[in-house]
């Protein structure tokens, strides 16, 4: 092996080589522009391979491979010391790598619903584990001495009666030709020395010196980009188009329509796409593109009702879209008309109906929300190198395990001769689990029998839709005589989805409950947006709950603390699907460390909210101060129970940026249609917070225990909502019902 | 042809002078450390520097840099360890990461005028720059710190 690093060039090496374990190099051919120069030097030594996710040289250098797509959750990062943990290695000896998407070797990944770190814990954990054991068995059987007596520590091996001593290096390659072991004993949690310190993102000198890492960077020589005009409203399609004065434009290539489904093609759970004709032009640079855009003469013309085929888990439904050019305040109208209507029911405990007839006070409000656009920094884009008999694709993606079957079936090519590449994302909150910008790219690079990159420009990537739905909630409350809570009714609906998860709190902690939903179906697509549907009841639920406990004169931490009581001690009602004494716990933890109540907080107008979602607790005070005549949240108290923290500064990066990303959606977010078009579609109309907008001071606190990780980038976002909700009551004594908050203020004040 | 400097490296190209910088920094010479986010200069990914000022590179067209000096993130620092680069892996900022080459590149504009910037300072200074991740708190820090640092390096 050392003679053909002399012989061969480094490239054909990579492609070529076999391990000294029997496992294959992964292919860095088409990545190549993707390497930093440190990271260039180990790929030419010899990797002995142990398990899938290690690799060790001669000289004790450590590649760990994350498996799973990094969109700022930092899991290139977490999940590669959960291995390092294992197997015993120093932080220091270890190099992280981004692994090819193989799903058989690597598991499923997937980036989304918070489940990074909680589904890849005890995999990753037996990986480090095994290794560490095949490393064991080779010292043994190199110093013939009984493994059981073999201690490791910081990627070396001890025999202490004999004292004999090795790196692992040394013995990476013997300890490579030995089976993998299951059933590995693992560490208790108490002996981690990686997991729970706080680790630096692996990646962050390439991000600090602008390193080509993110699909858009993505470049190999001759590529051509592509761009796709889309329809300017939902519910309209391709009529007919003129492109001569296009195609005159310097470096266009050409200029051709595309569709995305044939007739009849059944999707995939993911498949989503809004429009289907794809009118393409494709040139030499972005720019050039761009400008050929804008010369193109299109004719519209609506779509009309038309159906989609989704398969997915196993069944196989029809979805009638309709035609309908929808406007924000027909919708508006339409939600409230349905509110009105009998809803199918999705939870009853007890007697509701008799519970509201008997009660002595009722409270109702209803709560609404827009919209809402991911608007990921970096736009929608893929590359894609379609041939005969294989297809290369790389770019941002949170799932390629979900968009894969699809790909196949569109380019007619088995899986096994497509190759997914994960770059790293910059952002996703969802939207990238959803591959139809895949698609569209290998569809044109098969078109055009070329490398091409496609490439969203930020007005395409915010009126494309695979939005965060509409919603609506209605809650009612039926209070006693003596103001005891005794029947709750939450009545939720959607465009086209609604929010209720029955199962959450309240459910199980009032007697008499009742849970509705509804859906009402448009042609505007929707998808996971960070915390899908607990984003919208955070803010409803919440603020309903605060304004609850002043009716009933008790403080919004004692209330929920007592029916968390009863939760906890005569739980209503079956499957309710959280734990109350977790959930308590956040709510005491943020108030003692708020200091809630206390004269020296007397100068903020505060507001509370806590909820549960992704397995994980979470509860925030926030603060808001009046400045400039607007109201500013100042500060936000966290605490967050998401059993242990892998990475705790980045943990706190994750949880102050869902807080940020809480209060921007809270005040500003929204996205408003009129005759089907996106009226919002780039940053000087849709508001994003800013830095003179994000509070001075975000202190998180994790609950300490010992629980398996659950998820962190989603749990700490919904309850945003609901605390800056009844913050602004305090400072402004206007409740909010409407999202975004910011417009409804200034409705009622001039600041 | 047009003919530029950038990062102290003179560079020919052939494209139309109404192009954006930006686009020829990353398609025609593939310094793709400069981000593009909006085409509008609503949100400072693309921020570059033209003779030490910070402008967006998605609006300024490519014929305005010509005989200008052109700084962008690559060229920040030989060995990606400006002050406020350092000051930016200290404090851990980014998650995604997509926008800081450009909240790197107005801060240090930030920093040039201004060695002991204020809360206010920053926020008036930054708030061109769009952190869809939230990091904007340890974006402060990073700026701070890295006053710090450039003042103990001077």
């Amino acid at each position: 092996m050392a003679d053909l690093k002399t012989s061969i060039t480094r490239r054909s090496f990579l492609r070529s080589s076999a391990l000294a374990g029997g496992g294959l190099m992964i292919s860095f051919s088409w990545l190549s522009a993707f390497k930093s120069p440190d990271t260039m030097a180990p790929e030419l030594a010899d990797w002995a391979e142990l398990t899938g996710y290690v690799k060790i040289t001669p000289d004790n250098i450590i590649k760990i491979l994350n498996p799973n797509p990094e969109f700022g959750q930092n899991v290139m990062t977490s999940l590669p010391m959960i291995v390092a943990e294992e197997l015993d290695a120093d932080w220091k000896q270890v190099l992280v790598e981004m692994g090819p998407h193989d799903n058989v070797k690597l598991g499923p990944q997937f980036t989304g619903g918070s489940n990074s770190v909680r589904m890849y814990w005890k995999p990753l954990r037996e990986a480090g584990a095994a290794a560490r054991q095949m490393l064991i068995e080779a010292a043994s059987q190199s110093w013939a001495v009984p493994a059981a007596e073999i201690t490791t520590k910081a990627g070396i091996l001890y025999h202490q009666k004999t004292g004999k001593q090795a790196t692992y290096g040394s013995l990476a390659t013997k300890a490579s030709a030995i089976a993998i072991p299951k059933g590995m004993k693992l560490k208790d949690a108490k002996e981690f020395k990686v997991v729970k310190s706080s680790i630096k993102n692996v990646e962050g000198k390439k991000i600090v010196t602008g390193e080509p890492l993110f699909g858009l960077d993505y470049h190999v020589e001759g590529m051509l980009i592509a761009m796709i005009e889309h329809p300017p409203a939902f519910g309209m399609k391709l009529k007919s188009f003129d492109a001569s004065e296009a195609l005159k434009m310097p470096g266009i290539k050409d200029v051709f329509t595309q569709k995305l489904y044939e007739d009849g093609f059944e999707q995939g759970g993911f498949d989503t796409r809004t429009f289907n004709d794809l009118l393409v032009v494709v040139g030499s640079n972005t720019w050039q593109v761009m400008k050929a855009r804008k010369k193109l003469k299109v004719e519209w013309e609506p779509a009309g009702e038309y159906k989609d085929i989704i398969a997915a888990r196993g069944q196989k439904r029809e979805v009638v879209v309709p035609a309908e050019l929808e406007s924000t305040e027909a919708q508006l109208k339409k939600m409230q008309e349905w509110s009105a209507k009998p809803a199918p029911q999705l939870r009853k405990d007890g007697e509701p109906e008799a519970a509201f007839k008997n009660a002595a006070q009722v409270i109702e409000r209803t709560y609404n929300a827009p919209f809402l656009a991911h608007n990921c920094m970096e736009p929608m884009n893929f590359f894609a190198h379609v041939t005969d008999d294989k297809a290369l694709v790389a770019g941002p993606l949170q799932a390629p395990g979900w968009s894969e079957p699809t790909l196949a079936k569109l380019l007619n090519l088995p899986a096994d001769k497509i190759e997914i590449q994960m770059t790293r994302m910059g952002g996703g909150f969802g939207r990238r689990a959803y591959g139809q910008y895949l698609y569209e790219a290998a569809l044109i690079s098969k078109k055009v029998k070329a490398p091409i990159k496609l490439v969203y420009s930020r007005e395409d990537d915010m009126t494309y839709g695979i939005y965060r739905p509409m919603y609506t909630a209605t809650y009612r409350a039926a209070l006693d005589a003596n103001k005891k809570l005794i029947g709750f009714h939450v009545n939720g609906g959607g465009i086209p989805e609604h929010a209720i998860h029955a199962n959450r709190f309240p459910a199980g902690t009032v007697d008499n409950y009742l849970a509705e939903g509804w859906a009402i179906p448009s042609n505007i697509t929707i998808g996971a947006f960070r915390a899908p549907r607990s984003n919208f009841n955070a803010a409803a639920e919440q603020s309903f709950l605060d304004e609850l406990a002043e009716a009933m004169g008790k403080d919004p931490i004692d209330l929920r603390l007592e029916l968390l009581q009863k939760g906890k001690e005569s739980p209503v009602g079956q499957n309710n699907d959280y734990d109350a004494e977790r959930y308590a716990g956040v709510l005491k933890l943020v108030r003692e460390k708020s200091g809630w109540g206390k004269a020296e907080n007397k100068k903020y107008s505060r507001g509370v909210a806590a909820y549960f979602c992704h397995n994980s607790y979470a509860a925030h005070v926030v603060d808001i101060v009046m400045k400039n005549g607007q109201p500013y949240v100042e500060r936000v108290f966290s605490a967050i129970d998401c059993g242990i923290v892998v990475n705790p500064d980045a943990a706190i990066n994750m949880v102050q940026g869902a807080v940020v990303d809480g209060i921007g959606n809270a005040f500003y977010g929204g996205l408003t249609h009129k005759e089907g078009r996106a009226v919002q579609n780039n940053f000087h109309a849709y508001r994003i917070i800013r830095m003179n907008e994000a509070p001075k001071k975000i202190e998180v606190h994790f609950v300490q225990n010992d629980i398996d990780p659950t998820g962190l980038g989603e749990p700490p976002f919904p309850p945003v909502f609901g605390a800056v909700a009844n913050a602004l009551f305090k400072a402004t004594g206007q409740r909010l019902y409407q999202q975004p908050y910011a417009p409804q203020l200034n409705k009622r004040r001039a600041f | 042809m047009i003919t530029l400097s950038i990062n102290k490296k003179t560079y020919n190209v052939d494209v139309d002078p109404e192009t954006p910088l930006l686009w020829v920094l990353r398609d025609e010479l593939g310094l793709v450390g400069t981000k593009y986010g909006c085409g509008l200069a609503q949100c400072g990914a693309c921020t570059v520097h033209l003779n030490g000022e910070a402008v967006r590179s998605c609006v300024t067209k490519v014929s305005r840099a010509v005989g200008q000096e052109v700084v962008t993130i690559e060229g920040l620092s030989e060995k990606g360890d400006h002050p406020v680069q350092k000051a930016w892996l200290e404090i851990d900022v980014a998650q995604c990461g997509y926008c800081q080459t450009g909240q790197i590149m107005s801060a240090v504009v930030l920093l040039k005028a201004n060695k002991n910037p204020t809360d206010a300072d920053i926020d008036a200074a930054m708030a061109g720059n769009i952190c869809r991740c939230g990091t904007y708190l340890r974006i402060r820090d990073a700026i701070k710190l890295a006053a710090q640092i450039e003042r103990k390096e001077a």
